[in-house]
């Protein structure tokens, strides 16, 4: 089935938009030996995670873009692991969905908001240190405060505007024709900082950014004003919540340094640092849900 | 004696080129169209473009350079038109070409690719007051371009589908980007797209009619910019103002440069 999709969504002309999908599983220990699995899957309206967590911990996860339907997304996410580490669907205890299409996930045993789990991914992946977190996803953008279990205690969100998120972020990368990843280390690549994109609505930004480079603008000082009118925008979001320390940063933007760097340095706050891809908060959080949910389950049965 | 206008829109470059005519018996100073011409300037840059679109219209009309006294421009890029005498903005290009046409039209709605706007004009085609889209272009052509992608219909297909349908499906999304996923959503739950593509305009009529509502309602309505060419549109933005009729010109994309033509042919006098 994997290679079908594969060869469905092989790309025909280069798509400078398109972020690296990946998997990563914990070779150093065994899914077998757990005595709880629970999955997680995050089906955002621009990417898919799937997360494996053993006995509440951290297994393997698996990380693509969201195809045009949200239960086939869900089951690749899930496959994309599953297949990895021979894991079979019968395996696994326990499935919560999340993310804008999480009613959507077959299989799922409960869905829960993607608010709650990007908390308790956060807290798991910054420690229970962290306060506010930023979410910063395809089409959404989130504050959120949680408390030291990473319990959401209040939050905000873009729910108008897809101005501040990734999608922008991707329009810039196919405009420029510079791959997305690159995006960041080159906003830095600058003489002096220009001044930000003052258009916040994407459509309105892409032809600012282009006439940006037809007045003579170097792709890398476009890039540097998207990147700083980004962080902007969502320190507007975040100033209207408050943002106390830890500063903890999820979703796929959290992987571009252009805008992260400029958020740090608009609020004076450095973020928590992770070893862990933040993109797969939410599922993460899903995941941890469900191994709760599974103890409770368990006491019961005790 | 010729004088252009040109506008410079976020999609294409128009240019109206005017003469001034005598006409036998009837007092004051007339104007005839010489030549319109729309081009989409692609790659080009700004002045390029204009300087390009300027080129082929004078050839066109078999007019040269010298013989345009004024060359007045409007629209977003108006600035960037490097040999203009003068710029006009959006508003006033907008209403003086929509009067011309419509004498009796006092509400002009202007709705281009990226902006969307209501002017109130007195009998002069005079700007008294506006109201557009400035942060965001949900209310503009550039949402119906995109949604008309999502539903994989060519424009004209696109507004077309979109009469043949009576149903009102709420669009919840503004903006372009959510929009499109909702879109999606909607394809996926098999709702025909006809439907979808008369939710889709009924929405960018309905931000448009805010707008306009902003500045008021008043006499006689006149539809001008790119969208007025999508009759699923016009029948939308006819429903959502609640107005009889929407005066509706054959070439509404050419209003503003001709409007802007009119204002430098004014001043050069």
């Amino acid at each position: 089935m994997n290679a079908e999709v594969a060869a469905a969504t092989a790309p025909e002309k280069k798509e400078f938009w398109r972020w690296q999908e990946n998997t990563w599983f914990d070779e150093s220990k065994n899914w077998k030996d757990a005595k709880i699995i629970t999955c997680g899957i995050d089906v955002g309206s621009v990417s898919s995670q799937a997360v494996i967590v053993c006995d509440g911990e951290l297994y393997g996860y698996n990380s693509m873009r969201t195809g045009n339907n949200s239960p086939d997304s869900a089951k690749n996410a899930l496959a994309g692991i599953m297949d990895k580490i021979g894991m079979k669907l019968e395996d696994i205890n326990y499935v919560v969905g999340t993310g804008y299409g999480r009613v959507n996930v077959p299989f799922a045993h409960k869905a829960i908001t993607e608010i709650a789990c990007h908390a308790r991914g956060a807290n798991y992946m910054g420690g229970s240190k962290v306060r506010t977190i930023l979410d910063m996803g395809g089409q959404d953008c989130k504050a959120i405060h949680c408390d030291e279990k990473g319990k959401v205690t209040n939050f905000l969100m873009n729910d108008k505007c897809a101005a501040g998120t990734g999608r922008g972020m991707e329009v810039i990368s196919d405009l420029m024709q510079i791959p997305i990843a690159e995006l960041g280390p080159r906003s830095f690549e600058v003489d002096e900082e220009p001044e930000a994109v003052s258009s916040i609505c994407v459509v309105f930004a892409k032809s600012e950014a282009l006439a940006l480079l037809k007045a003579g603008y170097t792709k890398n000082k476009v890039i540097a004003a998207y990147c700083q009118a980004m962080a902007e925008r969502v320190v507007s979001l975040l100033e209207r919540i408050g943002v106390e320390e830890g500063f903890f940063i999820t979703g796929g933007i959290a992987k571009n340094p252009g805008v992260v760097k400029r958020i740090e340095k608009l609020l004076g706050i450095k973020a928590v640092d992770t070893k862990i891809d933040s993109q797969i908060a939410g599922a993460l959080g899903a995941a941890l849900f469900g191994y709760t949910l599974m103890q409770k389950q368990g006491a019961k049965a005790a | 004696m010729f004088t252009a206008g040109i506008d410079m829109g976020s999609r294409s470059v128009k240019v109206v080129l005017l003469e001034e005519v005598a006409v036998e018996g009837v007092p004051g100073k007339q104007y005839s169209v010489k030549k319109a011409h729309l081009m989409m300037p692609g790659d080009l840059d700004a002045d390029q473009a204009a300087d390009k679109a300027f080129n082929e219209a004078l050839s066109a009309a078999g007019v040269t350079r010298d013989q345009v006294k004024a060359v007045f421009a409007t629209g977003a890029g108006r600035t960037q038109v490097g040999f203009a005498t003068e710029g006009v903005t959006e508003m006033t290009a907008g209403a003086k070409g929509a009067v011309f046409m419509y004498p009796q039209a006092r509400t002009v709605v202007d709705v281009g690719a990226e902006e969307g706007r209501g002017i109130k004009t007195d009998a002069d085609g005079k700007a008294i007051d506006f109201a557009g889209n400035e942060k965001c272009a949900a209310g503009a052509g550039s949402f119906a371009e995109a949604m008309s992608r999502a539903l994989q219909l060519s424009l004209k297909e696109f507004g077309e589908a979109s009469l043949k349908s009576d149903k009102s499906i709420p669009m919840n999304a503004q903006c372009t980007v959510f929009a499109e996923s909702e879109v999606v959503s909607l394809i996926h739950s098999a709702t025909p797209k006809e439907d979808i593509a008369k939710a889709v305009l009924d929405a960018v009529a309905s931000r448009v009619c805010a707008m306009v509502r902003r500045v008021g309602i008043e006499g006689n309505v006149v539809l001008i910019g790119g969208m007025g060419h999508n009759p699923g549109f016009v029948a939308s933005l006819k429903n959502a103002m609640d107005v009889d009729e929407v005066l509706l010109p054959e070439l509404p994309e050419y209003v503003s440069a001709l409007g802007c033509a009119l204002i430098a042919a004014e001043r050069v006098h």
